[in-house]
């Protein structure tokens, strides 16, 4: 096994354990836990982007994600400060336990499908400057130029309704 | 598209250090977990916190392929998809407070006022 393939292993365990235990009781107990498990999960998911020539994405998923989402969510949790009674009892229900037996089967079945077969996809060699600041925004900004306007209608919209939503007078 | 990606899809096929189908398995376990959070946790917050690694599932998936096609267009989506899971955290954590200032609580179950 080379070089390239130790680090991608190390990058994809570290991954799944670190968003698995945001779920497991030491993150889903706590949800303060939960949050900085998912800063260091998502600092993984950015090195896998790496990993895929995807520079842009992995600086933007550290930017946007771990710096301004994640940050979001830590003030909340903190701000709501929740004792043992607020975060209520974790119910179980035969649905619940139905539902998570649903998903790792899909799962498993999904990674055995993947497994078995080589997809018949012919692998494009990667073409220069691929994954840069420069492709994505001539992408951005001639194919992709509507979406990307709607975008910031979007997150116009999200800030307006956080602010509608979260104040108690306006 | 660039006139240096369509020139690279004519080129012939390579084989990369590591396969397209690692990449999606690693996706597909992340994509589990987090539906598994959405549908086993009771706390609001650490469902919110499921739907974000879905969303990363899904954005490593569509990384994967725009490598294996030398294609950049995922990068775009991929691009989108993070500004919507600004905008749904957002949405999200506001309605949390409003719903926590309301019923002193976070537990998702005891969110019915509409059943019935």
């Amino acid at each position: 096994m080379g070089f390239v393939q130790i680090i991608f292993w190390l990058l994809a365990v570290g991954t799944i354990v670190t968003s698995a235990l945001v779920v497991l009781p030491p993150g889903g107990r706590n949800p303060l836990y939960g949050a900085l498990l998912l800063i260091v999960s998502f600092f993984f998911i950015s090195g896998l982007y790496v990993l895929l020539f995807a520079h842009t994405m992995a600086i933007l998923q550290i930017l946007v994600y771990a710096g301004a989402i994640m940050v979001l969510f830590t003030f909340v949790i903190m701000l709501l400060n929740l004792s043992k009674k607020e975060l209520g009892d974790e119910t179980k229900t035969l649905a619940k336990g139905l539902g998570i037996v649903a998903v790792v089967a899909i799962g498993t079945k999904l990674i055995v499908m993947l497994q078995g077969q080589t997809l018949n996809l012919t692998a494009k060699p990667i073409p220069e400057g691929f994954g840069g600041v420069d492709a994505i925004a001539d992408l951005l900004f001639h194919n992709y130029l509507v979406p990307f306007e709607l975008t910031g209608l979007l997150l116009l919209v999200a800030v307006i309704g956080s602010v509608v939503l979260a104040k108690r007078t306006l | 598209m660039l006139p240096m990606l369509a020139e690279a899809a004519a080129a012939a096929p390579v084989v990369h250090a590591i396969p397209l189908q690692w990449f999606l398995i690693v996706s597909v376990t992340l994509f589990a977990v987090g539906s598994a959070g959405v549908l086993a946790r009771r706390n609001a917050l650490t469902v919110l916190m499921s739907v974000e690694i879905m969303l990363n599932a899904v954005n490593l998936a569509f990384l994967a392929f725009a490598r294996e096609w030398g294609n950049m267009h995922g990068h775009v989506v991929t691009f989108f998809v993070i500004a919507v899971a600004a905008a749904e955290a957002a949405i999200g954590l506001a309605l949390i407070l409003g719903i926590f200032r309301h019923k002193k609580s976070v537990n998702l179950d005891e969110m019915n006022a509409l059943k019935n």
